[in-house]
């Protein structure tokens, strides 16, 4: 069964969120969202950007004060 | 008092010996006890492999007998633990024996997983073991030229490395008057050549002065070994003749064994580095779960965090300290330059040009970090 996982990478400045995204998803299953939690105002553009590229895609973006949300459902 | 200390190496040392220093009359009077329980009866300076993989460093100067580096008020048993019981606060050994605690510390680390990407482990070279450290010196040393593509798993310990191989290899094939046959083809899983943007920026600038081409947001899929060719996620490739790879990595075995964490890495409060849903189990360096980098110095600090607080509640009943989040990493730049990352959970690094005096101390170090390993430092 789907599920959604939560990444907190708030005041992630190494490996950063689009890393720990990226060593997170691997563990995860087809259908599974990630929701990555990040003070990093960057990552509202390079986490889609790789998404994109990699063929996964993307729930939605948003921010919540300092906190940008960004979820991505894994698709292959 | 009893405080249980499962690993020995940076981090659980580091913490052992603090905490023989902080609790040295409470050890005295019987009041605490502090046991370590490791693997292994040699304690590894882990960044040396990466000098060994150039062969600028021999592998004994890598180690030193763990008794050595600890107080002698610590228990130190060669002994590692199969069996977390975290209920009933004890852990079981490979011996069989069982040991209680009143306050358990996890800092069991991290290694190299190159055979969770097919084709990887049989094809590429890397220095996380001194086994593949000498390997990778063999096959740099028989290099005749060609292209030398340095592919990055996530996650990986020691976030410079990637850097730092490319860099030094440079250096060597420039040494050895053949670098007008070698092509550098870098690779990174983002959308720029470090984790880190500064650090990023400035090896850019490097990379381009150097003629090091790069490819980011290249995630390695797979290595076809027969055509020498890595495959990404992202579905392109690149080719090789030399692969060095800074492969994915997991934490331990068992602590993904006994249900303590997916992929050895255990669920951590990142002040106090509790582990979460237990409040007598702490867990540090590689092991946890947070977003930092894993690298000697994160073990380092928190490792000292955790020594201030643990000593606190023997001494006061309760910790009175948060960990910050601080990291600091030097840089190897090649020619003989070197710069340093330093940053927290709220500072972001702002690294300086590399010059030769931080190289110099980073030579240093890799002597004074036995005075480090000893709480010294």
């Amino acid at each position: 069964m789907s599920e959604r996982q939560t990444i907190d990478a708030r005041g992630s400045f190494c490996p950063g969120p689009l890393m720990e995204l990226i060593a997170r998803i691997k563990q995860a299953e087809v259908g599974d969202e990630l929701e990555v939690l990040s003070t990093d105002e960057g990552s509202a553009n390079d986490i889609p950007e790789w998404v994109k590229k990699v063929g996964h895609e993307m729930v939605e973006s948003f921010q919540n004060g300092d906190v940008w949300h960004v979820v991505v459902r894994k698709s292959k | 008092m009893k405080i249980l200390i499962v690993g020995g190496g940076m981090g659980g040392t580091i913490l052992a010996n603090n905490l023989a220093h902080r609790l040295k009359h409470e050890l005295k009077q019987g009041k605490a006890q502090i046991t370590m329980l490791s693997a292994s009866d040699r304690h590894m300076y882990q960044p040396g492999l990466l000098y060994v993989s150039i062969g600028r460093m021999a592998t004994d100067a890598l180690y030193r007998e763990q008794t050595s580096l600890l107080e002698p008020e610590i228990e130190f048993h060669v002994d590692p633990v199969t069996t977390f019981t975290l209920d009933q606060n004890q852990v079981t050994t490979q011996s069989g024996k069982t040991y209680g605690y009143d306050m358990l510390v996890i800092a069991t680390g991290s290694r190299a997983m190159p055979e969770t990407i097919p084709g990887l482990a049989e094809n590429s070279v890397n220095c996380y073991t001194e086994a593949n450290a000498i390997e990778m010196w063999r096959q740099v040393r028989e290099f005749q030229g060609g292209t030398v593509t340095i592919a990055v798993g996530v996650p990986h310990k020691c976030p410079m490395i990637p850097l730092e191989v490319t860099f030094v290899l440079h250096d060597y094939f420039k040494e050895r008057g053949i670098l007008d046959k070698v092509k550098f083809q870098y690779t990174y899983p983002i959308g720029r050549i470090h984790s880190l943007a500064p650090v990023g920026e400035w090896a850019k600038g490097e990379f381009d002065r150097l003629g090091i081409q790069y490819e980011t947001l290249f995630n390695m899929k797979e290595v076809d070994g027969a055509n020498k060719v890595v495959h990404s996620e992202e579905g392109t490739q690149s080719h090789y003749d030399l692969l060095v790879a800074v492969p994915p990595h997991k934490g331990m075995a068992v602590i993904e064994e006994n249900g303590l964490g997916q992929s050895g890495w255990i669920p951590t409060d990142r002040h106090s580095l509790k582990m979460e849903g237990r409040d007598n189990v702490y867990v540090l360096g590689d092991t946890t779960n947070l977003p930092i980098s894993k690298a000697g110095s994160t073990a380092h600090f928190e490792a000292e965090a955790l020594a201030e607080n643990l000593a606190a509640i023997v001494k006061l009943g309760e910790p009175v300290r948060d960990y910050d989040g601080k990291v600091f990493c030097f840089i190897e730049a090649g020619s003989d330059r070197a710069t340093y990352a330093m940053f927290n959970y709220n500072q972001p690094p702002a690294p300086k040009p590399p010059n030769r005096a931080v190289h110099w101390f980073k030579m240093a170090y890799n002597q004074l970090y036995w005075a480090s390993a000893r709480g010294l430092l």
